[in-house]
């Protein structure tokens, strides 16, 4: 039975006119390796999205606009895949996977990765203290915290939500194959 | 004059003026990642007197990142012979929109967008 948290949308790549997808496969490929592609694709999506935002060599503020909209999918895309690196369990089988769904007034993330029933449970209990408290209050109080100790866990959602003021989604379900997998969705509006 | 190197990035400490300069995009695994760039700030803070942190050249921080030097900040802000002073770059969009965080965390914190 799928749950979601937040306003998760179901979006059909077919009705939406541009969207880009990159999937990786668990594999022996170490994670270091791997570590390094997050950047990569994050540059690469980043660097994408500028096609949509030309600039304008009349208009500085095009120029400054596409910068911006660069520097949050880099920023963005580089949270969402190292996020689901960090929390993916191997094991299981189901690929990382990144989509980035481009629209009129909408930029729209999804981030899959396979999940553990104990990870599931851990970022549950983290959504709901999310969902249930004022979240520039919460990343104040989790940069304070984590000066004490190594967790800055939740810290990449915390600053989307209030640095790029986006607009986040999970849902924990399975894939086609059955898999346990979890889904982030991160609005941003244009 | 002490420095690390990775792909894509520089951070090195000038001592004579104690200023950390970081140059690059950032993105490290975790805080253990981020300990060699965590001691060179430390050792900044306990030169003590004014520490300045030159983010300008820096294009690009993770949030690991963003959270290591959330860390140095509460590390100056408890030592009442440190000043900070952060030197920003309004074109470099990161900073724009998380650098006054660091600010809230340090009121006395001398932030300088450019």
């Amino acid at each position: 039975m799928a749950e979601t948290f937040g306003d998760f949308i179901d979006v059909s790549p077919a009705a939406d006119s541009e969207y880009l997808n990159l999937s990786f496969s668990p594999s022996s490929v170490p994670l270091k390796q791997r570590w390094r592609n997050n950047g990569l694709s994050a540059d690469f999506l980043g660097d994408y999205v500028t096609t949509f935002f030309p600039k304008d060599a009349a208009d500085p503020a095009t120029g400054q606009r596409q910068a911006e909209i660069r520097g949050a999918v880099a920023y963005i895309a580089n949270e969402l895949l190292e996020n689901s690196m960090k929390y993916s369990d191997d094991s299981l089988g189901a690929p990382i996977a990144i989509t980035l769904y481009l629209n009129r007034d909408q930029l729209l993330f999804a981030a899959s990765n396979g999940i553990t029933a104990e990870q599931r449970g851990l970022f549950q209990a983290f959504i709901e203290e999310l969902e249930a408290g004022d979240p520039n209050e919460l990343y104040l109080q989790r940069l304070e915290a984590q000066a004490m100790s190594d967790n800055g866990a939740g810290l990449g959602y915390l600053t989307m939500i209030n640095d790029y003021g986006a607009t986040l989604a999970w849902r924990f379900g399975e894939d086609a194959a059955g898999r346990p997998l979890v889904t982030t969705q991160v609005r941003l509006a244009i | 004059m002490s420095a690390i190197e990775g792909e894509g990035y520089r951070v090195f400490r000038e001592a004579e003026e104690n200023r950390v300069v970081f140059e690059g995009a950032v993105r490290l695994g975790g805080m253990a990642e981020y300990a060699p760039i965590t001691e060179l700030l430390s050792a900044a803070v306990e030169a003590g007197g004014t520490v300045t942190v030159d983010l300008r050249g820096l294009e690009f921080l993770n949030s690991s990142g963003i959270a290591m030097l959330s860390k140095f900040v509460i590390q100056a802000r408890n030592r009442e012979d440190v000043a900070l002073c952060v030197l920003g770059a309004a074109q470099v969009p990161w900073q724009g929109k998380s650098l006054n965080n660091l600010q809230r965390l340090m009121p006395g914190l001398d932030l300088r967008i450019e």
